[in-house]
């Protein structure tokens, strides 16, 4: 098909639309869930609130998962144990990120991480923030395999979420 | 699986259409819809009449506000008192509803499949972007504010961490993708830019930047598939499916090597060996691989071994990916320079495949004579790789 | 279309009105230990794709497809999401192993209906945007519109239409998997609050959560399997206009062009009298007969006398919905039609226990999606 060929289709632009000129029907979809977090997730989220990090190992393949779950990905069969991993890491990766999950602009930059926890399988990282680190570290590369800790809300704040877990901030 | 090269039932592609691609369109996805599955009929000398069956691909409900989209989207998919499926594999779709095509002509039960993909993202306000806030884990993810684009850029962070590939070269897959985007009658970006617009442009997370990434886009795409009984009544110049393939890898993305594409790795093993291709950078003459970010050109082609581990970024310094090279890659101009109507612009990239075996693609036409080219998307949490292998 | 592809393995949870404890991903794996258990099979060597039967807004998240393999076994696997219920992932199963390509594939459908807070607006943003939702607040409209038109008709009696609500809901006191089975009687039904005229409380199914596997496989590995196979003979699916005003509300077309492709596959040419038996959908009670009306397995009985003289019951000539359906069952959302296939392998295979309706050859298995969907699913099993 040529680059001359004319096809369907009727653009119109934002300003179009501001002014009234494209008819619409307005509705904000109402959906509401609360989402059972299970058997595995639960525990993982109860023992945030204790300042700890929980895994799931599979003694077939001695993975340890975390996030953690009841069954073994790989060997497909439930697992078998209930470990603690530490609060401490190593970056995989780390991104500097500009803008918020609406595509708005942060006030400051946020620094986010892929982080492998010591104590969990290799390869198998969390999803973070991370704190005290400069975003020119994060774009020159420094922050590849950075050590890093994690730093808690104080215990009576906590309630059971990810964000118990305030970021992870370098170690040395 | 087996994996023999015995074709039960060879399936063709006879006839493609598109709609424009723009960041907003007046027509409703039903209306969007049938305007694409009209052109392919038209280009296939068929009428909706002659369908057998209709394949409908479209990512999240949630960009046109509508649950169960798929049955809204009936009549103006052409699926009225037909046979009619959605499939769904997030951003892979558009090349997976191909994929679906193929089986249902291949498994025998039809013999004339419309294939229709449409996405409609303009109506989602504030920001489209927003919707995929909820493509996340609701317990491990959502709660630290995710922006979609975070994952894409731990993953190219990643990858140009491993193989020391610097911003230059990916920035170059932009540059070519939106100049090659000037010769499609669809596009939505075709533009001549330079690496330093590309670093340039504002940092939305780093190492992403605006012009690395494709738009938001309205659109759709179809393609009409047949069985070769049926092929061979309507045209001179089919254009067969040789190879599919399809792999998802993990839920848990935080625990895979985000260096490299594992799960396009093996889904393009799938179709080679279903096409009985041995050495794919040598025997595909053209791909249209997935470009929603331009780091993900490379690193599909290394999933798809058209490039070494680490070797994407140096053949496209090279210009060994350009139109006029040895191995052109996204031709069409990709969805950084077409646009990115999502499942649409897995048709688009089928329907470029299947133009350029067809030597239809006029100022576009790459300077080999290809037989043989693939198409490819992806998709989910970084995790599905669709792929799907035509010769003439 | 000959037997190509059989059913080797069923797995599936109960289905109960709430699962707080356990995720989706826990129900999900539960129901494919058993299935692949059944099949005696190990997935992670032995299963060639995955496909799976959801919609984004019941779980609640955009893109369900990405959280399906890690429970099923399907890591790196070809794994797929088919918008609709379980049957069209049976349709689509059934497809892939018949390409000559796939050996063995898994279909998996579940049902987290309790995790949603308030599912009748969601049922809401299915509607069209532009014309029905401004004026349609409840689904259950559709069919209360549908029934009227269906009652007139076919000149249908109030009390046989409660009668289906007993024998459903009492049938699933003989099903283990079923969590609405009672004893109750036509004049309870008949008397349940009016919810859309003439739609009263009692005819419309509960919602139910739980997950369902089946194991599809190409001829040549049925065969050298232990058990006997059950044969998938004949698929139909068939979507009508999305304006609900264009249909026949009285006769569903999309229900009667389904039927007619998964008979004509199936060579089955008078269905009353191939068939054993019939689990079809019965979201609303008057929907049970409509859709016996649409498969053409009323053999000329008027709809009253179909119910009253037992001609539906299990122990009758056509047993219709013996696991006590989706009104026994609860309505499982997009796992609906697998969990009636489920029963219908169950029966097939003579290990239905106190359930079991006598000797089944062969069975029709169909489900609607639900309004405003227009789209139906109908296949035919044999032994």
């Amino acid at each position: 098909m040529d680059k001359n060929v004319k096809l369907p289709g009727t653009p119109y632009s934002s300003d179009d639309f501001k002014k009234g000129k494209i008819p619409y029907v307005e509705d904000v979809p109402k959906a509401r869930y609360t989402w059972s977090a299970g058997i595995a997730m639960s525990r993982f989220l109860e023992e945030l609130k204790n300042g700890r990090i929980v895994a799931r190992k599979c003694h077939e393949c001695g993975r340890v998962y975390v996030p953690p779950r009841m069954f073994c990905s790989y060997c497909f069969r439930p697992t078998d144990e209930w470990v603690y991993v530490k609060d401490t890491g190593r970056v995989n990766t780390a991104v500097v990120s500009y803008i918020g999950a609406d595509r708005g602009k942060l006030g400051e930059p946020l620094v986010v991480a892929v982080i492998e926890l010591d104590g969990a399988s290799e390869g198998m990282g969390i999803l973070h923030k991370l704190g005290n680190v400069d975003p020119e570290d994060v774009k020159n590369r420094k922050v590849f395999n950075m050590r890093v800790r994690a730093v808690w809300k104080k215990p009576e704040e906590r309630e059971g979420a990810i964000t118990d877990i305030l970021y992870f901030e370098p170690i040395e | 699986m087996r994996m023999n090269i015995h074709f039960k039932n060879r399936v063709a592609c006879i006839g493609a259409g598109l709609t424009l691609f723009r960041r907003r369109l007046f027509e409703t996805p039903r209306e969007l819809a049938w305007e694409a599955a009209k052109q392919a009929l038209e280009n296939a000398g068929m009428e909706l009449k002659d369908i057998d069956c209709v394949v409908f691909g479209s990512a999240p409900d949630a960009f046109d506000g509508i649950h169960m989209q798929g049955e809204y989207m009936v009549d103006g998919a052409g699926g009225y008192k037909k046979p009619f499926t959605r499939v769904y594999v997030g951003g892979g779709t558009g090349v997976f509803s191909v994929i679906a095509g193929w089986w249902h002509v291949a498994s025998g039960l039809c013999d004339k499949v419309l294939v229709v993909a449409e996405e409609k993202m303009s109506p989602a306000l504030p920001h489209p972007q927003y919707v995929f806030h909820h493509i996340f884990d609701p317990i491990t993810d959502k709660p630290l504010g995710v922006n979609l684009i975070w994952i894409f850029a731990l993953e190219m962070h990643r990858y140009m961490y491993k193989y020391n590939i610097k911003k230059e070269d990916i920035a170059l897959v932009s540059v070519k993708n939106k100049r090659n985007a000037l010769d499609h009658p669809a596009a939505q970006l075709g533009a001549k830019i330079t690496v330093e617009d590309v670093l340039n442009s504002e940092v939305l997370v780093w190492p992403v930047q605006r012009l690395d990434i494709s738009p938001v886009s309205d659109g759709a795409g179809a393609l009409i598939l047949t069985s070769e009984e049926y092929a061979k009544q309507y045209t001179d110049t089919p254009v067969w499916i040789d190879g599919v393939g399809w792999n998802l890898d993990t839920t848990y993305w935080t625990n895979r090597d985000l260096a490299f594409p594992k799960y396009l790795y093996y889904a393009g093993k799938m179709a080679y060996r279903m096409a009985g291709i041995h050495n794919p950078r040598k025997e595909i003459d053209v791909a249209e691989v997935y470009d929603p970010f331009d780091y993900k050109e490379l690193h599909h082609m290394e999933g798809l071994q058209l490039a070494r581990k680490g070797e994407a970024p140096i053949l496209t310094r090279e210009g060994v990916t350009e139109r006029d090279g040895d191995l052109p890659i996204n031709p069409s101009g990709g969805l950084l320079g077409v646009g990115n109507p999502i499942a649409a612009a897995g048709i688009m990239k089928v329907a470029e495949i299947f133009w350029q075996l067809r030597k239809e693609a006029g100022k576009r036409q790459v300077a080999k004579d290809p037989t043989t080219g693939l198409a490819q998307a992806w998709g989910d949490l970084m995790q599905i790789g669709t792929v799907v292998i035509m010769r003439v | 279309m000959g037997r190509d592809v059989a059913i080797i393995g069923i797995g599936s949870t109960n289905y109960t009105p709430m699962t707080t404890e356990y995720s989706y991903k826990e129900l999900m794996f539960e129901a494919a230990l058993k299935a692949y258990e059944d099949a005696g099979i190990n997935p992670r060597k032995e299963l060639d794709a995955l496909v799976t039967a959801a919609e984004d807004f019941w779980e609640g998240v955009s893109i369900f497809d990405e959280y399906i393999p890690d429970q099923m076994g399907a890591v790196l696997k070809p794994a797929l999401t088919v918008s609709g219920d379980g049957l069209w992932g049976i349709i689509h199963g059934y497809m892939l192993v018949k390409t000559g390509y796939f050996d063995i594939v898994a279909v998996e459908a579940h049902s987290k209906a309790s995790d949603i807070d308030n599912i009748m607006d969601v049922w809401r943003i299915a509607l069209d945007p532009h014309y029905h939702r401004p004026i349609v607040d409840n689904v259950h409209m559709f069919a209360g519109l549908e029934m009227m038109r269906f009652m007139e008709e076919y000149n249908v009696s109030r009390e046989a239409l409660s009668m289906i609500v007993v024998k459903n809901r009492y049938n699933a006191l003989y099903n283990p998997m079923a969590p609405y089975g009672t004893k109750t009687d036509i004049e309870t039904v008949s008397n349940s609050e009016v919810v859309s005229y003439p739609l009263r409380k009692m005819d419309i199914s509960e919602y139910s959560d739980g997950a369902t596997v089946v194991v599809l496989a190409s001829r040549e590995v049925a065969e050298k399997y232990d058990k006997e196979p059950i044969w998938i003979e004949g698929v139909g699916w068939i979507s009508d206009s999305p304006n609900i005003e264009e249909w026949d509300l009285a006769c569903p077309s999309h229900v009667v062009l389904a039927a007619s492709m998964a008979y004509s596959q199936a060579n089955i040419d008078n269905p009353f009298k191939e068939i054993d038996l019939a689990e079809v959908d019965d979201r609303y009670s008057y929907r049970e007969f409509q859709s016996l009306v649409a498969l053409d397995l009323t053999n000329g009985y008027m709809m009253d006398e179909l119910v009253f003289e037992g001609v539906i019951s299990p122990s009758g000539e056509l047993p219709v919905n013996p696991s006590g359906g989706y009104l026994g069952m609860g309505y499982p959302l997009e796992a609906g039609g697998l969990v009636k296939l489920y029963n219908a392998v169950v029966q097939l295979r003579g290990e239905a226990g106190p359930m079991q309706v006598g000797d089944v050859e062969k069975a029709v298995v169909m489900t609607r999606r639900e309004f405003p969907s227009p789209s139906s699913a109908v296949v035919v099993l044999g032994r």
